[in-house]
């Protein structure tokens, strides 16, 4: 399985809509697409995670890799729509602590 | 008669007899023979030569243009017998490779061997098995002059080597403060400011530490990030989720970790274990913890050696024997 990744810029609002599977496979794909964003300054990137269904620990350090770029580069990175499974990894890890999760529980579809 | 003598004659005939009647049984000689040329590395280009060698001893009026396709020919293999070189060095390259990783993987098995400890009052079972060769999964006891034993288990996000040298950071630090042992919370600290500042921006560890004091049968524990363990009451006959809060190791240079305490009474179990073990997939989705509690329960009559030997068997199967992440168990049991 696959990972999708369909970008939408608006100005210095980035949305990344991601659907399939990120894992030590796809990991990169979604990491070639992240960090570009997260380097421009007072840029905000929002990635929406809905169509995600299954993330790894390798899925996971690209959102910690992203989030230490925009803390040094001066952007913002928001995730959303992630589904329950999803979420629960972010909260085992405590990582809904340090990243900005917004809070819509059941995944868009 | 020298070997090129002997391969020629025998391509000869095997031509000649091709030649005279298209069966199949020639032809299957023929792929015989190919591949005992490749066994003895003869190169495309000298395999083409030997054809149009034999070529003209049987016809010797092949016309003047055929004969020249034949060098064209040859000019032409030459870039495949240099692909086909490449291969053979790369070939011989990836086996000494591949010997260099058995090699790390057999001093990681040394380094990180976690010989389980003998606590008085204490049954322990613990198992470890790398997806691939070299593990990201840690477990490691470490007992102290008082018969408090200290247990940690880690994982490192990714795998093979990357995680396996960052597995041997890990044990470095543990083993360079020994004073810190008895409180996980600082243990948990301590780690992760080594990590943040050793470790590539998008990989972290997760770790969950407790320690075991036989004298008043408490364990004490801390986590930092690391896929919950259970904890199992035998009065009640219950599991329940040992839960932790702190974040993983390497992301936040302040982090706190807060520490708990649960006291065993008799027949009672710690279990803990690494995401391997809930993230497996069967054919049919997930293993949900629930079924991993399942497969404990139905094992719970025996030693605890083997009840996570028998659990890891279990899985094993229901993914059809293909192990995609690294596998670790340890349970601890207050024996009555």
């Amino acid at each position: 399985m696959n990972l999708q990744i369909k970008q939408e810029d608006h100005e210095n609002t980035h949305h990344l809509h991601i659907a399939g599977e990120i894992d030590a496979y796809t990991a990169p794909q979604l990491r070639e697409a992240l960090l570009p964003l997260t380097g421009k300054e007072g840029h905000e990137t929002l990635v929406h995670l809905g169509d995600v269904n299954y993330m790894d620990s390798t899925g996971l350090g690209v959102f910690v890799g992203a989030l230490k770029s925009s803390k040094e580069h001066g952007s913002s990175i928001k995730l959303t729509g992630m589904t329950s499974r999803v979420q629960r990894l972010f909260e085992i890890t405590g990582l809904d602590e340090v990243i900005d999760i917004e809070d819509v529980k059941g995944g868009s579809k | 008669m020298d070997d090129r003598d002997l391969q020629y004659q025998k391509y000869k005939s095997i031509l000649e007899n091709y030649l005279q009647e298209q069966s199949e049984q020639t032809l299957y000689k023929g792929q015989q023979f190919s591949r005992k040329m490749i066994e003895q590395k003869i190169s495309p280009e000298e395999a083409v030569s030997l054809h149009v060698s034999v070529l003209e001893e049987l016809f010797p009026d092949i016309p003047q243009p055929l004969k020249n396709s034949y060098d064209f020919l040859l000019e032409m293999m030459i870039g495949y017998g240099f692909a086909y070189r490449e291969h053979q060095s790369l070939r011989s390259r990836q086996q000494q490779l591949e010997s260099e990783i058995e090699i790390a993987a057999n001093m990681q098995q040394t380094l990180l061997a976690g010989d389980k400890p003998d606590v008085n009052g204490l049954d322990i079972g613990a198992i470890s098995k790398p997806a691939q060769k070299m593990s990201g999964d840690y477990y490691h006891f470490v007992q102290d002059e008082n018969n408090c034993m200290s247990v940690a288990i880690a994982d490192v996000i990714g795998k093979g080597i990357p995680a396996a040298l960052c597995m041997s950071m890990i044990k470095y630090t543990m083993d360079s403060a020994p004073e810190q042992r008895m409180q996980p919370g600082a243990v948990l600290e301590n780690l992760n400011r080594v990590v943040e500042q050793n470790v590539d921006p998008n990989m972290f560890i997760t770790m969950f530490y407790g320690l075991y004091d036989p004298r008043v049968h408490s364990f004490y524990y801390a986590g930092a990030g690391h896929e919950p363990g259970f904890f199992y009451d035998a009065e009640k006959d219950e599991f329940e989720e040992l839960f932790t809060k702190g974040l993983v190791l390497g992301v936040s240079k302040k982090t706190s970790y807060q520490e708990y305490q649960r006291v065993l009474h008799g027949n009672d179990m710690v279990i803990m274990l690494s995401d391997g073990v809930t993230e497996c997939r069967s054919s049919d989705g997930f293993i949900e913890r629930d079924e991993i509690v399942a497969m404990i329960r139905k094992y719970i009559h025996l030693s605890a050696q083997e009840i996570v030997d028998e659990v890891y068997r279990e899985l094993e199967r229901l993914q059809e024997f293909e192990l995609r992440d690294d596998f670790t168990l340890v349970i601890l049991r207050r024996e009555v």
